[in-house]
């Protein structure tokens, strides 16, 4: 397990593995939005939080078919399959190794960008802990994507319109977190219910995912 | 070692091979050949769990099948040496240093494998059965894209090394690999056309 | 005999062919017997006046575009765990009909929604979650379309369906959550059963029972159009192998 981890990450970092385009996506992204929307302070602020969950979001939906697909063509994933690591631990790990070369940095990255967004301070710490309670649910839900779609020549529109809907609870939770957090009206159980999410995909998402890899790889 | 009795497979929903069955013991190994399409892979991928077979039995003791496919799997932004390290990893243990020598690649250890030429890439391919330690082999077309002296290679480390260690192979080839071993012709294990069992049968 | 005897495809062309004729029957009577009568012979309600009677076709939709998608999860699970192929065609074959049930509901909402609430669209939590459920369908359809293998489409919308159910019902619940953050109390949110008294909610069954009928009636046609489908491909796959 603890190789295919480093493995996944030493192939995120070198040449052609594409670390650091999500966050130059994710910056773009940020940096498009006051020209789409106005220059306007107070505007911004309110609708910083919300633009950077979304923008995080999508900069994570972006590298979701790197997750398996690189290794269904090259004949690894079947490799994989037939040695004694379970595939149950090969989706997780592939998550997790996708949540370190994404979700984290995109984490630490958004505050910065807040600043740019004329985010209010309050906000800063609540958008840190509720990015980083729900990013991995992202990388989990998309690694069932990947999984579900590993198979298909032209699979990447079609992961994101499977995907993005199972987002929907997170992104709900995550900005409501910020929000509450920045009215006073307590942050805490949006933060709670999004941890429930996040631990409830890790706990079963794993399972479904193997599950059709296996029937992907038949 | 291996043990295997009346086993039907399906491609595509349909089944292509029926009644399979032979044995093999330790040190023996097993050339199947048949036209394309006849289902060489098929039954290589039942053989190994990749997928269900129809019908029938495959029988080998438990944690020793491994299975070797056209694509080689190698990752290339690595090197030679991380990509062994990787599997042999994987499956709990050390590369063995002879490793390099039996299959040509000590002048490659630290090269990307994104370099390496498609025969150089192929012999990475099967050194990845080097470090496994599995005793039941299941390989199709191992030798496609090398050249005469590495088929030779290849063959001296499957006789010398993984048989001569009790280990056992079935393989796929149309080559001649120069084992001394017998041949499995497919081609009377075709599938009749009202063979049952396939996925779209219920609908017939 | 078992009740899966039935989930043979031979017996089910045999016994859905006079189901679908009595469903068709009954959907065609029920819906032009509940409309007519709740459009000209009910009276207007006090307070929205006409535009009440719209209640007719969107309650019956909305209703079966989330009592198709729970169809659609049960034929999923019986693929699932017995692997049926009628059952997977099915669940395929009502896919469409619940997304088409679904546009009807949104689409009705916004017609009765215009002069109730002066808007045809709020992100109130009930309109919302039925996007969402839209977007739902068209993925689990998309991804049908995408998969060549048919047993392999199969297995994988099987899996889609049963995690979306789960994130569906998430879905819910935490858009709830979200929109009682900005305005306090769903004011725009109506609780259609206890507004509606007795005289109209008699043509609503009747309706409910019509949408029903033609729900059963479309997915069994859908049905046999795909096992048609399957069984072509079959004999064709056969022919080519002799």
């Amino acid at each position: 397990m603890k190789a295919l981890l480093w493995r996944d990450l030493a192939l995120a970092v070198r040449a052609g593995g594409g670390f650091g385009l999500g966050l130059a996506f994710f910056l773009i992204v940020v940096v498009l939005v006051p020209f789409g929307v106005g220059p306007d302070r107070s505007v911004l602020a309110l609708i910083a939080p919300g633009i950077l969950w979304v923008a995080a979001l999508l900069a994570a939906l972006l590298s979701l078919d790197r997750i398996f697909a690189l290794d269904f063509e090259d004949g690894s994933l079947a490799l994989l399959a037939t040695a004694p690591l379970p595939l149950e631990g090969v989706a997780l790990i592939k998550a997790f190794a996708h949540w370190i070369t994404t979700g984290l940095p995109l984490t630490l990255v958004a505050p910065a960008l807040g600043f740019f967004l004329n985010m209010q301070p309050a906000a800063y710490a609540y958008l840190l802990v509720s990015l980083a309670i729900g990013t991995p649910a992202l990388s989990m839900i998309g690694s069932f994507g990947a999984a579900l779609t590993v198979g298909l020549r032209r699979g990447g529109l079609l992961l994101s319109l499977l995907v993005l809907p199972l987002y929907v609870p997170t992104l709900i939770f995550g900005a409501e977190a910020v929000r509450r957090g920045v009215d006073g009206t307590g942050a805490a159980a949006p933060l709670m219910l999004m941890g429930a999410i996040t631990l409830g995909c890790f706990a079963l998402l794993p399972f479904a995912a193997a599950a059709v890899l296996r029937i992907n790889l038949r | 070692m291996l043990q295997v009795r009346d086993l039907r497979c399906a491609r595509g929903g349909v089944p292509v091979l029926e009644g399979v069955t032979f044995d093999l013991n330790a040190g023996e190994a097993l050339i199947l050949r048949g036209p394309n399409g006849v289902g060489k892979t098929t039954l290589l991928r039942t053989l190994a769990g990749l997928q269900p077979p129809l019908d029938g039995t495959v029988d080998y003791p438990e944690a020793t099948g491994a299975y070797a496919s056209h694509a080689d799997g190698i990752k290339t932004a690595l090197t030679v040496t991380e990509n062994l390290t990787f599997w042999a990893q994987v499956y709990g243990l050390t590369v063995p240093d002879t490793v390099f020598a039996a299959f040509d690649l000590d002048g490659l250890r630290s090269r990307a494998a994104g370099t390496l030429s498609a025969g150089q890439k192929r012999r990475l391919g099967l050194a990845r059965l080097g470090v496994i330690g599995r005793k039941v082999l299941f390989l199709d077309e191992p030798t496609v894209s090398l050249d005469a002296f590495s088929v030779r290679n290849f063959a001296g480390w499957m006789r010398d090394v993984h048989l001569a260690q009790g280990g056992c192979a079935v393989i796929a080839t149309h080559i001649d690999l120069g084992l001394d071993v017998p041949t499995l012709d497919l081609t009377p294990f075709v599938a009749q056309a009202d063979a049952t069992g396939g996925s779209d049968e219920a609908f017939l | 005999m078992s009740i899966w005897e039935y989930a043979n495809p031979k017996r089910f062309m045999d016994w859905t062919a006079p189901v679908m004729r009595v469903a068709f029957a009954v959907a065609a009577a029920c819906l032009a017997i509940g409309l007519i009568w709740g459009f000209f012979f009910t009276p207007e309600e006090a307070r929205q006046g006409s535009t009440v009677k719209i209640i007719y076709l969107h309650v019956p939709s909305a209703l079966m575009a989330i009592n198709a998608w729970f169809m659609m999860l049960v034929a999923s699970l019986i693929w699932l765990v017995r692997r049926h192929h009628v059952s997977a065609l099915a669940a395929r074959a009502a896919a469409p009909v619940g997304l088409a049930m679904t546009v009807i509901a949104l689409i009705t909402g916004a017609i009765w929604g215009s002069p109730m609430w002066g808007t045809y669209w709020a992100w109130d939590p009930r309109l919302t979650s039925f996007l969402i459920l839209f977007l739902f369908y068209l993925g689990y359809i998309a991804l049908w379309a995408a998969i060549e293998d048919a047993d392999t489409a199969a297995d994988l919308t099987s899996v889609l369906c049963l995690v979306g159910s789960v994130f569906a019902i998430l879905s819910r619940y935490a858009v709830n959550f979200w929109n009682q953050g900005l305005h306090q109390g769903a004011s725009l949110s109506l609780d259609k059963e206890e507004n509606v008294a007795n005289v109209f909610y008699i043509p609503l069954l009747v309706c409910i029972a019509g949408f029903v009928a033609l729900f059963l009636a479309l997915v069994l046609l859908r049905t046999r159009t795909e096992i048609r489908v399957r069984r072509t491909q079959a004999l064709l796959a056969r022919a080519q192998r002799a």
